[in-house]
């Protein structure tokens, strides 16, 4: 261990001295460089999922009326929207921000060292994101437009031309997504790897805090169920490119194939963004509530068990596709029994809270609303396990506001939670309190109103990826119309609250107040580095001699005690 | 629970809104208690003044029991969960009762045919009907459906009924229904098929005998002329 970060540090001690503007924030190999690279990107890419949104809730909203800011919204632009939305949102927000930009940022500063093992590796993995970013752009500019077959892409849709009509847009819309993995891929390697060799003297598996555990956790989930989808992605794109016929009936493939290759990896994806969000909520809860995380090797053990479990439930998307229906039953059984390890961290988390001293610091609220929500997504998933139901729900709203209530927590409330927890260390400044809690109290309520009378309209007989109610006569009443619309311009003031926070976070960056080293008095080892460290991260680099999460110790003056402290 | 959104027009429509009932309250018990237990601590533990919190590792037993026994109740309420799914789906898809009458389903972008047997009550006779975009079955009766796609995968969903089957080219998949209530109701795609997927609506006309008998005799399409 010590003697690969003594060598990574030597790389960096020399030739970094007189980087250029280019280099620094475009070849840089650091660490806090790359994950604020990808967080960027991310965050940007979010913005534009966030428009798309708007366009398509538009069109529900005042079906056939030019939407602001767009115009016309067709039966291909609303597929290509839609599309585009949900692919930007899982594979260019919640994965790049929750996983590489936490990631990249977290583990070298939470594990006491001073950079990946690989970083070189880690450079071109968001060099290769980047690119996979371009293609998924350029294919709105291509002849055809962009690909508008579900972000699920399910052939023979998908694989034809003639039925998608988007000759380039779908094998474009491949070609991103292929190159995203291979850019989480690469990073996942590094950030199991850093963390298995790199860590500071002295801590011990259990000393890891939760979140970088769930992120090795997750990246180790990822590459474990990306390599059939990697194969059914090039197998796609030979059957739309070359005209093999791996998914088309016609010459003896099989589309429903291609449905067990994506929801192999699909199903197992959801966790591989939910556990660096719980972990993020893991340790702003045990910071702001002053205790020690309730039952820590619990809570590793769940999510492991969560993981494995994970890979057995995933043709609970096809229970009504087409699959012999007997397999719905178990995989009625594994689905269902999945809510206990869910259900037991949640439990965990709230057990914490238990005894504490609760400080409602915006990254606070945040990591709390992530629970409550969280537990609203996971309890109405049970209606979609439970094969008898689902034959009802399927791909009705019902499923929609279902996954909009664990993805909204996963990929917004933590990233925000995130953010602002870790903003003092990233940018060395606070943002503004008061601002941040406009900020969340409208955003939450507003995401409930977008999404609460979805199940409504779900459990109404509302079926998905429809872009205009009104050839449904019983769907087009006026009291589904209104609620529609409701849920569109709760949408619109979702939307119309984020650049409060784009000016917090922006303005603060370069006008902030001043943040010490361990603003929230946190125990973690990033917070023992200088805000925002520099290079090299910790002079000298520290040695652990706890765990991390040891707040309110009985005897001790200070409420914590920093993994570092030897005494 | 869908019951008091939509209209229940099937034999199982009930009995799946029966499940989904039972998940309502077992999963809203824990729900709300879940959340209540939440909402209380983070009243009653806010931080006041210069109180210190409790140090608690969660790892004793005594502790443990908080998290272990909802644990293990959770189970159980998963079991009765899990029962009561598989009864209703094995009487929905795994087997087909007794059936009156066989209607063929074929699938396209972006139009549906239904092939009904005609007075005779056999199909592929003379006195088949075949219609775009109108299904018309009698209520009370048991219809066995046959459902395949000529180019996409599609979805044959027809919500009242509580009914959802995907339909895939190369493939005929068997499925059956028996309409309780007569009406008209929407028949949805609901397994996105291309750029005309929310503009291809179908209806079915569930009829009383003798309104299907009158149709019978006189086939001619509908759509225009029904509200």
């Amino acid at each position: 261990m010590a003697e690969s970060t003594a060598h990574a540090h030597d790389e960096h001690a020399h030739g970094h001295h007189e980087e250029g503007w280019f280099q620094k924030y475009f070849w840089s190999t650091d660490h806090k460089m790359i994950g604020k690279q990808y967080l960027f990107t991310g965050l940007f890419l979010g913005v534009v999922g966030a428009y798309f949104a708007y366009v398509f809730r538009m069109q529900q909203a005042f079906p056939g009326k030019p939407v602001p800011g767009y115009g016309l919204v067709t039966g291909a632009d609303y597929n290509a929207l839609i599309t585009s939305h949900g692919s930007i949102m899982i594979f260019w927000l919640a994965m790049p921000v929750l996983i590489a930009a936490f990631g990249n940022f977290l583990i070298p500063l939470m594990i006491g060292c001073d950079d990946m093992v690989f970083p070189r590796l880690n450079r071109l993995s968001y060099q290769i994101f980047l690119l996979s970013a371009i293609v998924l752009a350029a294919s709105f500019f291509v002849q055809g437009g962009a690909f508008g077959g579900a972000w699920t892409s399910y052939p023979p849709l998908s694989a034809k031309e003639e039925y998608n009509l988007t000759p380039l847009g779908s094998s474009l819309w491949l070609l991103a997504v292929a190159l995203e993995f291979v850019a989480f891929l690469l990073g996942g390697i590094n950030f199991v790897t850093t963390v298995m060799n790199s860590r500071a003297p002295g801590m011990k598996a259990f000393d890891i805090p939760i979140v970088i555990w769930m992120i090795v956790i997750a990246s180790i989930l990822f590459m474990a169920s990306v390599g059939p989808l990697i194969a059914g992605a090039v197998m796609l794109l030979f059957d739309q490119t070359i005209g093999t016929g791996f998914f088309d009936p016609a010459r003896g493939g099989d589309p429903v194939l291609w449905q067990h290759l994506f929801w192999f990896f699909g199903h197992p994806e959801v966790y591989v963004v939910l556990l660096p969000a719980l972990g993020i909520v893991a340790e702003i809860i045990t910071t702001f509530s002053r205790k020690k995380l309730f039952a820590y090797r619990t809570v590793l053990y769940t999510s492991i068990a969560t993981g494995v479990l994970s890979f057995f439930v995933w043709a609970h998307h096809q229970f009504v596709a087409g699959i012999d229906p007997r397999m719905a039953n178990v995989f009625t059984v594994t689905t269902v029994l999945i809510s206990v390890p869910i259900a037991e961290m949640c439990f965990v988390y709230i057990a914490t809270l238990y005894g504490g001293q609760i400080r409602f610091t915006v990254p606070m609220l945040w990591a709390l609303a992530f629970i409550g929500e969280f537990l609203i997504g996971g309890v109405t998933g049970i209606y979609l396990g439970a094969s008898g139901t689902d034959i009802y729900f399927h791909d009705t709203y019902f499923v929609l506001a279902h996954f909009h209530y664990t993805f909204f927590p996963i990929a917004i409330i933590g990233t925000f939670a995130g953010l602002t927890y870790w903003y003092p260390k990233m940018f060395g400044t606070y943002m503004n309190e008061g601002w941040g809690k406009v900020h969340f109290w409208v955003t939450i309520l507003s995401f409930n109103a977008v999404f609460l009378p979805l199940f409504v309209l779900g459990a109404a007989g509302d079926h998905r990826r429809i872009f205009d109610y009104t050839n449904f006569p019983e769907l087009a009443s006026p009291e589904m119309q209104a609620v529609r619309v409701f849920a569109t311009l709760a949408l619109v003031v979702m939307i119309l609250v984020q650049p409060i926070f784009a000016v917090n976070f922006f303005y603060n960056m370069f006008r902030g107040k001043k943040a010490p080293a361990n603003p929230w008095n946190a125990n973690t080892l990033e917070w023992q580095a200088p805000s925002p460290p520099g290079h090299g991260n910790f002079h000298p680099l520290p040695e652990v001699y706890r765990g991390p999460y040891e707040y309110s110790v009985p005897g001790r003056d200070e409420d914590y005690w920093p993994q570092n402290s030897p005494k | 629970m869908p019951e008091h959104f939509i209209k229940q027009a099937s034999s199982y429509a009930a009995d799946i809104d029966g499940v989904a009932m039972l998940i309502t309250v077992l999963v809203g018990f824990w729900f709300i208690l879940a959340q209540g237990v939440f909402f209380w601590l983070l009243f009653r533990f806010r931080a006041r003044g210069d109180g210190k919190a409790m140090y608690i590792t969660g790892e004793k037993d005594e502790e443990m029991r908080w998290i272990s026994i909802p644990h293990g109740l959770i189970l159980v309420c998963d079991v009765f969960i899990i029962v009561a799914a598989i009864r209703v789906w094995t009487d929905v898809k795994l087997q087909i009762p007794e059936v009156d009458e066989t209607v063929r389903i074929t699938v396209q972008q972006w139009a549906w045919t239904f092939h009904h047997a005609g007075p005779d009550g056999q199909l592929d006779t003379a006195d088949d009907i075949r219609l775009v975009d109108e299904l018309h079955v009698q209520v009370g009766k048991t219809y066995k459906y046959e459902l395949s796609s000529r180019d996409v995968l599609h979805n044959f969903s027809v919500p009242v009924f509580r009914l959802k089957q995907d339909a895939i080219p190369g493939r005929i998949i068997d499925g059956w229904f028996k309409p309780t209530l007569a009406g008209t109701f929407d028949i949805q795609c609901a397994e996105i098929c291309g750029i005309g997927h929310g503009i291809m609506p179908a209806k079915i006309y569930v009829e009383t005998p003798e309104q299907h008998a009158a149709w019978l005799a006189n086939p001619v399409p509908t759509l225009a002329t029904r509200p």
